[in-house]
């Protein structure tokens, strides 16, 4: 027993692997998640919802390590609060990406995470910023996590400008279903979010209602 | 020529690789030790012994909350203490189980459970799950994972029953049932067949029972008895042993035997002459 310590997934870090996807439509965005957390090769959590409410209009989505993703998104929900009292109106979602970017800028050697920041505001409608290590980028759809490298050559191909809510919807699972089904550290069950200027709607598509394609 | 691959965060990979790539596979090989020699050498260090043998878990039940424990504390391969106790007091409605390093788990659940205390007096309300949460979680990323702590977080508030994991490295989930420690797998086999919501005390401690006692025969580094504690509304049941799991056995023959089991043959007295040399006497100082 020479070598003998805890098991390995006990001490290895608690990480989302995950595939991520926001995307931007004529009237708001829509955000989707899958829901795997992995302590090595054990699932510490089945089910768990990574697309955090930054703000009533306002959500994240969180990849990479668990702990450094949940910290940032408290840390920024609790600053934006601050940020939409003394405004005294709703806040932008350029000020909600900011904020996340001047953490994960500052801290960049520290964590480990990166955050996708979208949601719909009065000036500006739908908007997607991506927080990849610090920078700042407003784009049409943003990709993170593990599970997205399988999926990069199919969000290429079949994103299209000028999708309606229900399109938009429809591509988002079709992208988590054809991700989790590749990368090991993604699966479980889809979380969508679509918020736009009449309100934020939850949604939850279980395993066996996910899109299948070829090989099932 | 057979080479193994170890995975994991331990600084062994990379003399591993050389090591074992010269190594002809024969009947019996001492591996680990010729590693162990050659690492000492090449400048590599052991990584420390941590004792994290455990099996916790908690489930939500229909009125409130059921958290489970084993009773073995491990030091490296050895029973340290076969029956500690590792449900811990957080507040009169919050309990917490801890698995990883008993100090750090004794110690952060005391820590947060006094400032609490003192938050619930301040507030002048009865404490909250997510406060002791959003407490433990902020305290353990703040130490980056140097403090061995995975907690099992359960009690009954204003808002209901809840029931929190919580990781070292500060991640939290919040779930209907939860397991951690080294016996987590055994446990959550357990869970996952059987658990329903909304189940009544009595069907969730027994699932609970079953959990911990999976972890226990199917772990080496859980053990012993398993502990309960039930929190529901008003009314907390810490139940310490629920299961003596592991009974110590009664043995069946006896090392004392009477007086005449030997038979003596001859019997010899020789007195000793011995002369009293000094008799002294020192008087304690008992002031």
């Amino acid at each position: 027993m020479l070598g003998e310590t805890e098991p390995e997934w006990l001490s290895e870090e608690v990480k989302t692997g995950t595939t991520i996807i926001a995307i931007e439509f004529n009237a708001g965005v829509v955000l989707g998640s899958d829901s795997r957390v992995s302590a090595g090769a054990s699932v510490v959590n089945r089910v768990m919802n990574k697309l955090s409410p930054l703000h009533d209009k306002i959500y994240c989505a969180l990849s990479g390590s668990a702990a450094d993703a949940q910290t940032i998104a408290e840390i920024v929900n609790y600053q934006l609060d601050v940020h939409s009292t003394e405004i005294g109106e709703d806040p932008q979602v350029r000020s909600a990406a900011t904020l996340v970017r001047n953490i994960s800028y500052k801290y960049k050697e520290e964590l480990s995470a990166h955050l996708i920041v979208a949601g719909w505001d009065r000036r500006d409608g739908g908007q997607v910023f991506a927080t990849l290590n610090g920078l700042l980028t407003r784009q049409p759809f943003a990709i993170g996590g593990s599970g997205s490298s399988y999926v990069y050559g199919f969000v290429d191909a079949e994103y299209r400008r000028g999708m309606s809510k229900e399109e938009c919807q429809q591509f988002v699972v079709n992208t988590l279903s054809l991700a989790m089904n590749r990368d090991g550290s993604s699966g479980g069950v889809a979380y969508i979010v679509t918020i736009d200027e009449q309100g934020t709607e939850e949604k939850v598509i279980l395993g066996n209602d996910l899109p299948t394609f070829v090989d099932q | 020529m057979e080479t193994l691959t170890l995975k994991g965060k331990l600084s062994y990979d990379h003399f591993t690789a050389v090591h074992l790539k010269t190594l002809p596979v024969l009947f019996f090989t001492f591996r680990n030790a010729v590693v162990e020699g050659s690492l000492n050498n090449s400048g590599g260090s052991l990584p420390a012994a941590r004792k994290t043998g455990t099996t916790i878990c908690g489930v939500v039940f229909k009125d409130g909350v059921v958290l489970g424990a084993d009773t073995r504390a491990t030091e490296g391969m050895i029973v340290a203490d076969k029956n500690c106790s590792k449900i811990h007091y957080i507040s009169p409605n919050i309990y917490c189980c801890g698995a990883g390093t008993a100090a750090d788990t004794e110690m952060t659940t005391q820590i947060i459970s006094s400032n609490l205390e003192l938050h619930s007096l301040s507030t002048g309300r009865s404490p909250r799950v997510a406060t002791a949460n959003r407490m433990l979680k902020q305290m353990l990323f703040r130490y980056q994972g140097y403090i061995g702590a995975a907690l099992v977080l359960g009690g009954v508030d204003c808002n209901g029953p809840h029931l929190y994991s919580i990781y070292p490295h500060g991640s939290t989930d919040k779930l209907p049932y939860v397991t951690m420690g080294s016996g987590s797998l055994a446990a959550m086999a357990v869970f996952e067949d059987r658990y329903k919501p909304d189940m009544e005390e009595e069907a969730a401690k027994r699932l609970v029972r079953d959990a911990i006692a999976a972890g226990i025969f199917n772990d080496l580094g859980s053990g012993s008895n398993i502990d309960l504690c039930v929190i529901s509304k008003g009314k907390v049941d810490y139940i310490r042993p629920h299961d003596e799991a592991n009974k110590k056995g009664v043995r069946t023959g006896d090392y004392k035997y009477t007086r005449g089991t030997t038979g003596v043959l001859t019997k010899a007295v020789k007195p000793l002459d011995l002369e009293l040399l000094v008799e002294s006497v020192q008087t304690m100082d008992t002031s």
